[in-house]
């Protein structure tokens, strides 16, 4: 079956025999946004996150035919390291990336909350992020960017 | 320092890929082709496979192969191995059960390799692997560390009957035991120390690759040693010689350990690539994870102190049981000896110990090394037992730990290791002050007025990292050296790349090293690339792990940089007209000493490769060297951890209030990086100590195999981090640096415990602290007191 979707403000047609196929995998194989990661394939490590029409979606859990007329938003659609999103930016400053991996969904999640919460508590942020787990152990970074690019400070 | 030398806290240069979704991991790599692979996994903990009938699956839609155990042994591929020979105190060397890519007649653990499917999809290898035909003989289990070694126990393997794969010991026994005759007080604890999942982010992945035209295999692989896994796989398993095999570790997405050892998976999508002539790709689910990456940990211990009359510490002795799981990973052997015991004198001045140590299999998954890898089980012994004994003998923790600590270096222990430097105290006073210490009675006092328990915990931790010196660890049993190398190439233009065989997956080499090239050579940071993780490009190296990289990798580059400056200065000598003795160089210029005669860096670099000023049978052109560093002892970072925790004895929650880690890691490169390092260690060890633990039923069936069922530590489970430094530079390096990578999950642990502890009444707390255990320790601490 023929599907369209809107990736990063471009249309985009693809083909697939499965119309529960996750988004994710659309993403990552067929059209080649490599940025959602695969962590569990289940929406319970926030890895594979994107935004579909403002809000943090588990890419891993939406069908393709669910997908069709979303706005979809990739971390690669996001900005890039000329223009950075505050959210980007502020990672960068403090250093709230290691290994790299859950990076995507915990810049898409942020992203996402500050547009819809442009100055978020610390709490309000903690809770935003509660569904995306970090083994590098950077969640005080994370907390600190985050805080950051919405112009405050974390204590 | 210069804003990008040693000692600043540039921000990250990998960064910039990875928060654009532009990091390339290996599940992000498809090759022309490719087929999938699906492993068919043991349902059993234990059991013979009586029939395997896989014609039937074979002929399903998109299958391309189907191969088992039998073409295993048909091709000779060789088994996975463990590089480590223990020998028991008897002198006989471990022993270690046959390890097939795919099992050959009995599976031992639930996740077991039973058979891969390759096919056009993973659909469709999933698909074809549910017709495949097996018939089970189910084997009664054997799950518990404690009882494996019992009589009547099922045997697991033919070779170990009582499914013990070494008894070792370490120290002296005959001393040790007259010690504890001898003693005024001797404190007795029994801990377990919790089977952990490694859980890195990224799941394990492999793409096997065969070129028929040159006869050439590459693995593209999640590894944090490509070379070890190459030279595993040439040398022992035998798929291809080194020269005929590439090993690629493009990003990887965290490792903690896991992602050291050679595995089935990968081994198998080499080999099946050249027998269905395409690329095989295999990504591990979330599921697979839990069952067949390593675990970590795993001991049951009884450990002894003993105290004289003055509180001096005289002794220490313990008993681990430690299980290694249904096969010997990798590096299982060494992690609960020679990377455990060793550490057991901990910071302390402690004059006799003894260790015995029971390697025992399990129907479970195999365990190795995860973040720490024995010095976290080490350090949990030590920091126990020293907190029990203070409290028995009436004293403050901390007073009891300063007086007992090692004062003077070099410092031989009673097993094996020489500590070179360090300032215990130091760090002592440093956290106490930051723990604000002294006013924990107030704050105890202002908890209970709200009906709750506050404790405080101190981890006194030591590790032995920068792994290792080969000779040393040679006479120990590893099969390996540990050395490390670097590979400085000097462009024309003077820009710089350096390969190096250390391999980073979350630790920032790529930022830390250029550092170091941008301070020595006085090059912009900017113009330095750092290369790693390909044995096409990098000739060899031992990988990233146990805290080595920045003691032994950085002092690879650090020797190599050495023999880029002796020939940049020969360089010179004919470019500016002087003899070679007279040039100096210092902050990218070579001067020529007592002038103004002076050429920068890049004018020598363009110079050496135009080569018009010197005859090339004087000199040779070109600027480029390399390097082997092998470190002349371990390094020893060693710093003060203290975890305050506020309980509610009505839920058994407990909340870490603060927490303090003063850490001595020597001379810092990054702090920035450094720091982000230590909170990641923390996390990891407060994820033991408070939420993490492996759990199978009486069958040995994994029953924590989703992120629904293990507990991950979570933003909301962790406090903000107090970090500070003590610096005592490390003697045994170039750089005087020591290591940073495990500290904070040796520490955590202990801290937490102790703390929990203290809250409770000093009643026992096992590990993981879940609001259940903690609850019912508050409930027996609250009948003591009535009864009294």
């Amino acid at each position: 079956m023929p599907y369209t979707l809107t990736v990063n403000g471009s249309e985009r047609s693809l083909e697939s025999r499965d119309p529960d196929q996750p988004l994710l995998y659309v993403l990552r194989n067929a059209l080649g946004f490599t940025g959602p990661k695969f962590g569990c394939g289940l929406g319970q490590c926030g890895a594979c996150t994107v935004i579909a029409d403002g809000s943090p979606i588990r890419s891993c859990q939406l069908p393709i035919s669910a997908a069709q007329g979303m706005k979809i938003t990739t971390i690669e659609g996001l900005g890039t390291i000329e223009k950075p999103h505050p959210v980007q930016a502020a990672f960068i400053e403090e250093a709230a990336a290691q290994c790299g991996y859950c990076t995507n969904g915990m810049v898409m999640t942020s992203a996402a909350l500050l547009a819809q919460n442009p100055k978020p508590s610390v709490e309000e942020v903690k809770q935003a992020l509660a569904g995306n787990l970090c083994r590098c152990g950077t969640h005080d970074r994370v907390l600190r960017a985050v805080m950051r690019a919405s112009g405050r400070q974390k204590t | 320092m210069t804003s990008t030398g040693i000692g600043a806290a540039v921000r990250r240069k990998e960064d910039h890929r990875f928060i654009t979704g532009k990091g390339r991991y290996t599940d992000d790599i498809n090759r022309p082709g490719q087929a999938h692979a699906y492993f068919l996994r043991s349902p059993h903990a234990h059991a013979k496979i009586k029939s395997l009938d896989v014609q039937g699956a074979k002929t399903k839609p998109g299958v391309l192969a189907i191969l088992t155990g039998d073409d295993i042994a048909t091709d000779k591929v060789g088994g996975l191995i463990c590089g480590w020979m223990i020998h028991s105190k008897d002198g006989s060397p471990m022993k270690a059960g046959p390890h097939p890519a795919l099992a050959q007649g009995k599976v031992r653990y639930v996740g077991d390799h039973v058979a891969v499917v390759i096919a056009e999809t993973v659909g469709e290898a999933k698909d074809a692997a549910e017709a495949i035909k097996i018939e089970y003989e189910v084997l009664p289990a054997e799950v518990e560390t404690a009882s494996a070694q019992r009589q009547g126990a099922a045997v697991i393997h033919d070779v170990a009957p009582d499914n013990t794969v070494y008894r070792w010991h370490l120290g002296d026994k005959a001393k040790t035991d007259a010690a504890f005759a001898a003693a005024k007080h001797v404190t007795k604890i029994d801990l377990t120390n919790n089977r952990l999942a490694p859980n890195p982010m990224e799941p394990r992945a492999a793409i096997g690759e065969y070129d028929s035209g040159d006869g050439v295999f590459t693995l593209y692989t999640t590894s944090q040693n490509p070379h070890v896994a190459r030279l595993v796989l040439s040398a022992f398993i035998g798929i291809a010689p080194e020269h005929k095999l590439r090993v690629v570790a493009p990003d990887v997405g965290g490792g903690f350990g896991s992602k050291i050892f050679i595995y089935a998976e990968e081994t198998v999508c080499v080999w099946a690539a050249k027998k269905v002539g395409r690329p095989v790709k295999w990504t591990s689910d979330r599921t697979e994870a839990f069952l067949s990456d390593a675990h970590g940990r795993d001991h049951v211990t009884h450990a002894e102190l003993a105290t004289d009359e003055n509180g001096k510490i005289t002794a220490l002795r313990a008993r681990t049981i430690a299980n290694l799981g249904g096969y010997l990973s990798t590096f299982s052997s060494s992690v609960p000896t020679y990377l455990y015991a060793p550490l057991l004198s901990g910071q302390y001045d402690i004059a006799n110990i003894y260790c015995e140590v029971d390697g025992v299999y399990t129907n479970t998954t195999p365990v190795d090394a995860y973040r720490g890898a024995g010095r976290p089980e080490a350090t949990f012994v030590v920091e126990r037992l020293v907190e029990a004994a203070a409290r028995e003998l009436g004293q403050d923790p901390a007073k009891f730990r300063r007086k007992n600590y090692i004062k003077s270096f070099p410092h031989q222990t009673p097993v094996i290791m020489t500590y070179d430097a360090g300032d215990y105290a130091a760090s002592l006073a440093k956290a106490m002050e930051i723990a604000d210490y002294a006013n924990i009675g107030k704050r105890k006092r202002e908890s209970a007025k709200n009906g709750k328990l506050r404790g405080i915990g101190i981890s006194s931790y030591i590790e032995a990292c920068g792994i290792a010196p080969s000779q040393a660890v040679g006479s120990l049993g590893a099969g390996v050296g540990l050395w490390e190398s670097a590979e400085v190439r000097v462009n024309p233009v003077g820009t710089v790349e350096v390969l190096t065989g250390s391999h980073s997956h979350g630790q920032g080499h790529e930022t830390t090293f250029a550092q170091l090239v941008s301070e020595r050579l006085g090059v912009p940071f900017e113009n330095v690339a750092i290369i790693h993780g390909d044995t096409d490009k990098v000739q060899f190296g031992m990988g990233t792990y146990g805290s080595r990289s920045g003691a032994v990798g950085m002092s690879a580059i650090y020797k190599a940089l050495d023999k880029v400056i002796e020939k940049g200065k020969k360089v010179a000598a004919y470019v500016l007209e002087a003899s070679a003795g007279d040039i100096e160089f210092k902050d990218g210029k070579f001067t020529v000493k007592g002038t103004d005669k002076a050429a920068d860096f890049g004018a020598i670099a363009l110079q050496a490769y135009i080569a018009h000023k010197f005859s090339g049978q004087e000199l040779e052109p070109g600027l480029k060297e390399g390097a082997f560093y092998d470190p002349t002892n371990f390094t020893f970072p060693a710093g003060v951890h203290i975890c305050e925790v506020e309980v509610d004895p009505g839920t058994g929650s407990t909340r870490i209030e603060r927490w303090t880690a003063v850490d001595d890691f020597g001379v810092v490169i990054n702090p920035m990086i450094v720091e982000g390092q230590v909170h990641g260690g923390i996390a990891q060890g407060v994820g033991q100590a408070l939420l993490e633990g492996v759990r199978y039923n009486a069958d040995g069936q994994l029953v924590t195999a989703s992120y629904m069922d293990y507990a991950m530590p979570r933003a909301d489970d962790l406090p903000s981090f107090h970090v500070g430094m003590t610096v005592t530079p490390c003697p045994s390096n170039p750089l005087g640096v020591k290591g940073c990578g495990e500290a904070g999950a040796i520490a955590a642990p202990a801290a937490v415990i102790n703390a929990i502890t203290d809250a409770v009444g000093h009643e026992h707390v096992a590990m993981p602290a879940t609001a259940e255990t903690v609850w019912k320790a508050c409930q027996r601490a609250s009948q003591k007191l009535a009864a009294e």
